[in-house]
């Protein structure tokens, strides 16, 4: 057996803090093998990100290394001074970060950043650097990339950036990649494709990867072995069939379960094919019609410039789209970032006048007709996806649930005010005692409880949850999605489920939409679009999620 | 994920000894300094009329023979003079006294004043957007375009033009808090909109939209405790700037009325005496001047670190 490329033992991070010292790693060990992908999975705040950057030497004040040795094929990297971590990164160690558009300078064409990284570190000339590039940019998979390496960073999507990050990360032929959330700022179908990427150039290069994700199925499609970490220590340890499939740790079960998966039917509809009903829950009534929704955006430069030549540029959002909803049901919108889902969710809210097209509300247009313009303000709620900006940070959370009852003066008087408060709480399972807390006390799951109960006070029949669940780790996630489903059937409630995540639809929704460029491509029940899907783009939509049933 | 205990129930004065700005505070030497002498300095200007030796402007209590008495000396009437005495005979230690009274109403109301136009201008610019926006904007960027001391110069001059002669004595004073505050609303209307312009899209805004709450009441109600950080910091600052602005235009002649006298005024007095010898009469109002403005900026920047989070 061969040594480890990256061996790490007993590395803690300490923060000192003047609350005392909070332990963001704790003394963890583990070995990544030459030419092997080692995934490292965690919940935010698990120390999974820290390890990476620590063992980079990255950590400033008020953070302390301790390690009893980090070592790359077998040279000590641990408390080097910054001249020779700066041998080590970068040359040794690769890095690969979330963000994209961060980590290139905006200032230089990405030509000029590989051939400087790569004459930093080889000794190459300008020509042969160059050509080096050329190579490597051809490598990661980018078209012609003889003229794209004069283009600036802001010229490439976000998927043809993260190639170019990782053309960067192995310009210097490192022995090994860190990439940390390489995915997590991009859409599904791209994902998949930088996935492939990693794994491929890796692999042909020998070069290990220690791959920090929060998102089990990114791991599931790329790695060979994972660590499980929480709260700063290693849970677990293994092959990544083996801990999927065969989970020892109660904490890495409970990780697992919590997961959704694409493959797993709706619960609801098992539920209604054993009662012997084969066309999944049915409704008498339909409660929200949209129909021929159009929004436009006119981005035409300003008078002035349109009168010296400029043209007129209109881009459409969201164009024609039509579906109904069932009382009682949950319709499920899916679509990649700019695909015009929020859009939808705004005009059917009533933040955003349409183009043209209409909302109706139990017939009533809530756009066109006064008296269903009052209505919608108590009768349509909306849940927002960022918990962290949903909540006005000054106001108590009793104030906070209690603004809708008061501005549609559903009640004046604070004592019964106090009492619907003091219930909605006990709804969304918080204690009413935290009415009188301020949102910053409290995890973004429980603040997404608070947004849900401020959500329910105006006794709404209809609730838009524009992503509600993509803010949060997955465990609390499993929590809130069935905080929905019990508050959907205790108050009749109808939703409009918005989510880029195609597996959290498929098991709350009844019926789908598929939205594209604004154009909503395929319309159905929820076992019809994810078990028999029609149209080419949902079919690449569905094989593009990575998914932990896929490990064999 | 944290191994730091909340905070546990505790009294009101426990929970702010705890805080992170009372924290960054005790930490802070320079804070702790400048909040000490401001406070010394704001103290002895209020209690001005009980603590001063001498009423420095009775004229029946001024003795011109007392005039020129050097600090820390017998008069020829063996009164005692602290900081001196000027060619009246009248006691400078108490006249500063009386002096940083008025300029810190002054600069006071000249701030709050400031601050009410800057903060309902900047929100309504930053919340309405497009022409409105514009329009305030331009003139906040036009105003900001001159030395302020000039607009505050200019606005004097306008209302002295109006204002009958027999009355300006008595509305001198509010002139001077009119002129200091229109000539520093800008940098508070430039804070507040852009604050205002972040808040505005954050979905806690557009929860109260979708109630059909009426835009006066997010404004107030939502946006406006969430912009109270950065102008507190620029209140303090600015503090500062309308005391030295206070100070400047009444050196030039042009601020409170001599039957009120000012620090600047009391510099102005102070600087013809200068190369006769008479030092104290200039020095003392002007190191007081000093220690007031810097204190107060000192512990303007202080807060405006300690209430950076990315400063901590």
């Amino acid at each position: 057996m061969s040594n480890p490329v990256l061996s790490v033992k007993d590395l803690s991070v300490v923060f000192h803090l003047r609350r005392g010292d909070f332990t963001a790693v704790n003394g963890i060990s583990f070995d990544i093998m030459p030419g092997e992908v080692l995934g490292v999975v965690g919940e935010s705040g698990a120390g999974k990100s820290m390890t990476g950057t620590a063992i980079m030497g990255l950590i400033d004040r008020p953070g302390e290394v301790s390690a009893t040795s980090i070592t790359l094929n077998g040279d000590r990297i641990d408390g080097l001074d910054e001249q020779g971590l700066r041998k080590v990164r970068g040359k040794r160690i690769g890095m690969v970060m979330q963000d994209p558009l961060t980590s290139l300078n905006p200032l230089f064409t990405i030509g000029d950043q590989l051939v400087e990284t790569i004459r930093r570190h080889l000794p190459l000339n300008q020509d042969q650097a160059k050509k080096r590039a050329i190579e490597l940019l051809a490598d990661a998979g980018i078209p012609s990339p003889e003229e794209r390496i004069n283009a600036y960073p802001h010229q490439f999507s976000g998927g043809m950036r993260q190639r170019v990050v990782i053309s960067l990360a192995l310009a210097a032929e490192p022995e090994l990649v860190i990439a940390d959330e390489p995915t997590s700022a991009l859409d599904v179908s791209v994902q998949a494709q930088i996935i492939k990427v990693l794994k491929r150039l890796c692999a042909e290069r020998g070069v290990a990867v220690m791959l920090i994700t929060h998102d089990m199925g990114v791991i599931a499609e790329a790695a060979d072995r994972m660590i499980v970490m929480n709260k700063g220590q290693i849970v677990e340890t293994g092959s990544v069939g083996d801990i999927i499939h065969r989970p020892k740790e109660p904490y890495t079960k409970k990780l697992i379960e919590a997961i959704p998966s694409i493959k797993a039917q709706n619960p609801r509809f098992v539920a209604a094919q054993a009662r012997g009903e084969h066309e999944g829950p049915k409704s008498e009534e339909t409660l929200v019609v949209v129909e021929g929704l159009t929004k436009e955006f006119d981005l035409s430069p300003s008078r002035l410039s349109r009168f010296l030549g400029g043209e007129r540029k209109i881009v459409k959002a969201v164009n024609d789209v039509s579906f109904k909803i069932e009382r009682g049901q949950t319709y499920g919108l899916v679509g990649e970032s700019g695909s015009g889902k929020s859009t939808c969710a705004r005009m059917m809210v009533g933040l955003l006048p349409p183009t043209g097209g209409s909302v109706k509300l139990e017939g009533a247009d809530i756009w066109n007709d006064k008296a269903a313009i009052a209505q919608r303000r108590s009768k349509i709620q909306m849940i927002f996806q960022d918990p962290y900006a949903s909540l006005n940070p000054r106001w108590r959370v009793g104030e906070i649930i209690a603004e809708p009852i008061r501005a549609l003066g559903l009640s004046r008087n604070s004592g019964e005010v106090g009492d619907r408060v003091a219930e909605l709480l006990r709804r969304v399972r918080l204690d009413p005692e935290v009415m009188r807390k301020y949102p910053h006390e409290f995890s973004g799951g429980q603040r997404q409880r608070i947004a849900i109960a401020r959500a329910l006070s105006s006794q709404p029949e209809f609730i838009i949850c524009d992503e509600p669940t993509s803010a949060l780790d997955v465990s609390v996630q499993a929590q809130v999605l069935e905080l929905m489903s019990q508050l959907q059937d205790e108050f009749g409630l109808t939703y409009l489920l918005i989510s880029h995540n195609l597996a959290v639809v498929r098991q709350m929704a009844d019926a789908v939409g598929v939205l594209h460029h604004g154009v909503l491509v395929e319309n159905g029940p929820v076992e019809e679009i994810f078990g028999a899907p029609k149209a080419d783009y949902t079919k690449m939509l569905l094989d593009a999620v990575p998914d932990i049933a896929k490990v064999a | 994920m944290t191994d730091i205990t909340p905070a546990a129930k505790k009294g009101r004065l426990a929970k702010i000894i705890d805080s992170d700005i009372f924290y960054s505070y005790r930490t802070s030497p320079v804070a702790i300094v400048a909040s000490i002498i401001a406070t010394i300095l704001i103290l002895a200007a209020v209690l001005a009329p009980w603590i001063a030796p001498y009423d420095p402007f009775n004229p029946r209590t001024l003795n011109l023979m007392n005039g020129f008495t050097p600090p820390m000396s017998e008069s020829f009437t063996g009164n005692f003079f602290l900081f001196g005495s000027d060619h009246q005979g009248r006691d400078v230690f108490s006249a500063i006294l009386y002096g940083s009274r008025v300029s810190l109403m002054v600069g006071l109301s000249a701030t709050l004043f400031a601050m009410v136009v800057g903060v309902t201008l900047g929100l309504i610019a930053g919340y309405r957007g497009g022409f409105t926006d514009t329009v305030i904007m331009r003139i906040a960027d036009i105003q900001l375009s001159f030395p302020s001391i000039l607009i505050a110069l200019l606005i004097f001059g306008i209302a002295r033009g109006i204002i009958p002669p027999s009355q300006q004595e008595g509305t001198a004073i509010f002139v001077l808090i009119f002129a200091i505050g229109l000539s520093d609303w800008a940098q508070f209307a430039r804070t507040v909109r852009g604050t205002t312009m972040v808040e505005k899209q954050k979905d806690y805004v557009s929860a109260a939209r979708i109630l059909g709450v009426r835009s006066v009441f997010i404004l107030i109600r939502h946006i406006l405790p969430n912009v109270v950080g950065p102008v507190l910091v620029i209140a303090t600052i600015g503090l500062a700037l309308a005391i030295i602005s206070e100070a400047t235009l009444s050196f030039l002649g042009v601020g409170v009325p001599p039957t009120q006298p000012s620090l600047g005024t009391l510099i102005r007095i102070g600087q013809q005496f200068l190369f006769s010898g008479e030092w104290w009469i200039l020095l003392f109002p002007a190191v007081t001047l000093i220690l007031l403005a810097l204190s107060v900026n000192l512990l303007g920047d202080w807060l405006r670190d300690a209430l950076n989070p990315r400063l901590r």
